[in-house]
């Protein structure tokens, strides 16, 4: 190879096909393109909408943390992939709500309190180990699949267009958990016990997912009511569970009320991480 | 410390678009053809490159021995009249 | 004319015919600057550089997804956090390709992590550097991928087809690797005070080490004529190196900053650029396993093969237990 030849490849370098997050062709609506297009919502509708942000934000966060830690490198893809799509779901969401308030994306990522969030509390649950992470997948993949189904018929126009996007991801997302669900159930013994363990440590926050708030009954046609879900989601999840040979737990279900604003403990610490280094410079931009 | 997890080798052909040929793009482990097809997913379309995916254990592949070139690929050696090219006097005439 | 093979070690004494026929074929294919394939017959030494070569440049792509890791549940603004994130994972398929390509030549994954895991085998030893700060993410983009695509366009045109393809399919994902580094820290350098502070000491940090990245001079790398004569490597260490310092001494003026090298300027009479001298000790200290993080980027490797051997084993049993079944 000539000399000239690697100068005129390392100049044209830059010019190669390059995109940082996956390209979807068509109409893929993208966080930037509601920032600059999108119609301010009603106070009501961008309270709906950050409910969904935080939990695809708070999850996101989560199962960005296993980038490098995964039992084998084609799952450091894997879960590296389902965290970028999560995390766009996220940033659509947040964008939209705070339209209405005139907060950017990082202002409500960055700058709220714990007490401000409205996630759900299986989505702030530790990883643990693989097998958690798994589970929790499993629980929260197969309700926001249904969720986003349904809310691509929603009256709000920009809900519709991100669900549209989102539930072809998600159902994605679904599949990779229900395919590892089955192998670790039936694995070994091993892999059936941790399993059971995942489930047990879990299940107490699935009652929350369906809990219809008043941000839900105020928006009808709109938003989408989460007990109307818990039918499919529990047939769903059933059926993969037997195909695992794994069993529902009988555990208790938590107090849980991530919606307004109350959290289990463990929301505090990951918002001090993922907070920490923007906090340390306000106003700043990156 | 290392435990070999029998994870078989699985190559990938990736198709990136309706009309074309599925391409070998290289390999990938994983411990059977569901979960490969879905590695394969994530690791050679992210760009949106893949139409198309096609996994086979490597295994499974039978291939012709580069030092056997001379027997196995002899006999299309010579035989130009295979090819358009060789048909000289057909030379400009229109939509031939 | 074919460079004339040098003695290999691996030939019997006195070649057979198909030996020396073999041997004839694959002088061709590299006299040809043509490619060589995994069916292909190859000489023993020319198998083994290759393997290490690739390999090395794996687990390098393996080890560097920690650095940038380290920053993605910090990222300040959501945008960074999904670019960041992106860029690891190309990073993780990275490797992945590269495994794939030395595996062709004889040696399975489970030996290649075996290598990495009992700290056989060789990385990028830039990666036993700690990402202190944000600006690092900016400062590991530009100038330690820069310096890893000077290396790496020329080897798209490898001998050896597995890793030539896979080079190419490299180097389209990692142009914008380089460039998001360079806008991190573009930000940066027209931020606040402390962020323009940070961004020069993330260069400051990384500037040395990143030039070392070529490898020692090439009076001191036997391997590298070798290389040369077998068409896997194409430039040698000095001249990539040059090439290098070139770029970024043009780049760093846009960005408003310096690079720590006061000695740094081009010479006309000489053409060539004149650098301060690398710290080749502290180079090989590194190596050696004495940098400052080599210990943390093993361990994070082994624990995650450990606590991952759980969820290997139980897929393994499951794809046994279905083929049994379907034979049943």
């Amino acid at each position: 190879m000539k000399h000239e030849e690697l100068d005129a490849a390392l100049d044209s370098f830059g010019d190669a096909l390059a995109s940082a997050t996956r390209v979807t062709p068509g109409n893929a609506l993208r966080p930037e393109d509601i920032a600059v297009d999108g119609v301010a919502p009603s106070d009501e509708v961008a309270q709906y909408a950050l409910t969904l942000g935080d939990d695809a934000l708070i999850l996101a966060q989560r199962l960005a943390h296993w980038i490098s830690r995964a039992p084998e490198l084609e799952e450091d893809v894997a879960l590296g992939n389902i965290a970028l799509d999560i995390l766009g779901h996220a940033r659509s969401f947040l964008t939209y709500a705070g339209l209405a308030w005139d907060k950017s994306e990082d202002d409500l990522a960055y700058w709220r309190e714990e007490e401000e969030f409205t996630s759900l509390w299986i989505v702030e649950q530790p990883n643990g180990h693989f097998g958690v992470t798994i589970i929790r997948q499993l629980i929260v993949s197969i309700y926001q699949h249904l969720l986003y189904q349904k809310l691509v018929t929603s009256q709000d126009e920009t809900l519709a267009a991100i669900a549209a996007k989102a539930v072809k991801e998600v159902d994605y997302h679904r599949d990779h958990a229900i395919q590892w669900t089955i192998r670790l159930g039936q694995g070994t013994d091993e892999s059936a016990q941790k399993m059971r363990h995942a489930l047990e440590i879990l299940w107490p926050y699935v009652d929350e997912m369906f809990r219809d708030e008043p941000v839900h009954q105020n928006l009808e046609s709109i938003a989408v009511l989460p007990s109307s879900l818990k039918d499919a989601w529990q047939e769903e999840i059933s059926a993969v569970l037997a195909e695992a040979g794994l069993e529902i737990p009988a555990t208790g279900q938590a107090m849980a009320f991530g919606r307004r604003g109350e959290h289990s403990e463990h929301l505090g610490y990951l918002l001090a991480e993922m907070q920490v280094l923007a906090r340390k410079h306000p106003g700043a931009s990156w | 410390m290392s435990q070999s997890n029998n994870w078989p080798l699985w190559e990938v052909f990736v198709r990136s678009s309706r009309g074309l040929s599925h391409v070998h793009a290289g390999s990938l482990h994983a411990p059977d053809e569901q979960m490969a097809v879905r590695n394969a997913r994530d690791l050679y379309t992210r760009r949106n490159e893949g139409v198309s995916l096609w996994v086979v254990k490597s295994s499974d592949i039978i291939s012709s021995d580069p030092d056997e070139k001379d027997s196995f690929f002899e006999s299309p050696q010579g035989k130009d009249y295979r090819h358009a090219t060789y048909y000289k006097a057909s030379e400009g005439v229109k939509h031939l | 004319m074919a460079p004339t093979t040098p003695q290999e070690p691996g030939l019997s004494a006195v070649p057979s015919y198909e030996e020396e026929q073999s041997k004839a074929r694959f002088d061709a294919l590299i006299d040809q600057d043509s490619r060589v394939e995994p069916r292909d017959w190859m000489p023993e030494p020319y198998r083994k550089t290759l393997t290490r070569q690739v390999s090395q440049h794996a687990h390098s792509e393996i080890i560097g997804m920690q650095p940038e890791a380290n920053w993605i549940t910090r990222a300040p603004s959501l945008k960074r956090k999904s670019i960041l994130m992106a860029k690891v994972q190309d990073e993780a398929g990275h490797g992945l390709y590269l495994y794939s390509a030395a595996e062709t030549l004889g040696t399975s994954r489970d030996e290649l992590n075996e290598q990495l895991l009992t700290g056989r085998a060789k990385y990028s030893s830039i990666f036993n550097y700690p990402a202190r700060s944000w600006a690092d993410m900016g400062a590991i983009g530009w100038l330690v991928d820069g310096a890893a695509i000077a290396n790496q366009v020329p080897l798209c045109r490898a001998s050896y087809g597995p890793y030539g393809r896979a080079m190419v399919r490299i180097c389209k994902e990692e142009s914008f690797h380089q460039r998001q580094g360079f806008e991190i820290l573009l930000s940066l350098s027209r931020g606040t005070e402390a962020q323009k502070k940070m961004a020069q000491d993330a260069i400051n940090r990384f500037y040395e080490p990143s030039l070392m990245m070529f490898g020692p001079p090439d009076d001191q790398s036997p391997n590298s004529q070798q290389s040369m004569a077998w068409n896997i490597k194409r430039f040698s260490n000095d001249e990539l190196r040059q090439r290098f310092v070139g770029m970024i001494a043009e780049q760093v003026k846009v960005l408003g900053m310096t690079l720590p090298d006061p000695e740094l300027h081009y010479d006309e009479e000489k053409k060539q650029w004149i650098h301060k001298d690398l710290n080749w000790d502290e180079f090989m200290a590194v190596i050696k396993g004495n940098g400052p993080v080599n210990s943390q980027r093993l361990e994070r490797r082994r624990e995650a093969h450990r606590e991952g051997a759980w969820v290997r084993e139980a897929a393994s049993a499951y794809a046994a237990k279905q083929a049994q079944s379907e034979v049943a």
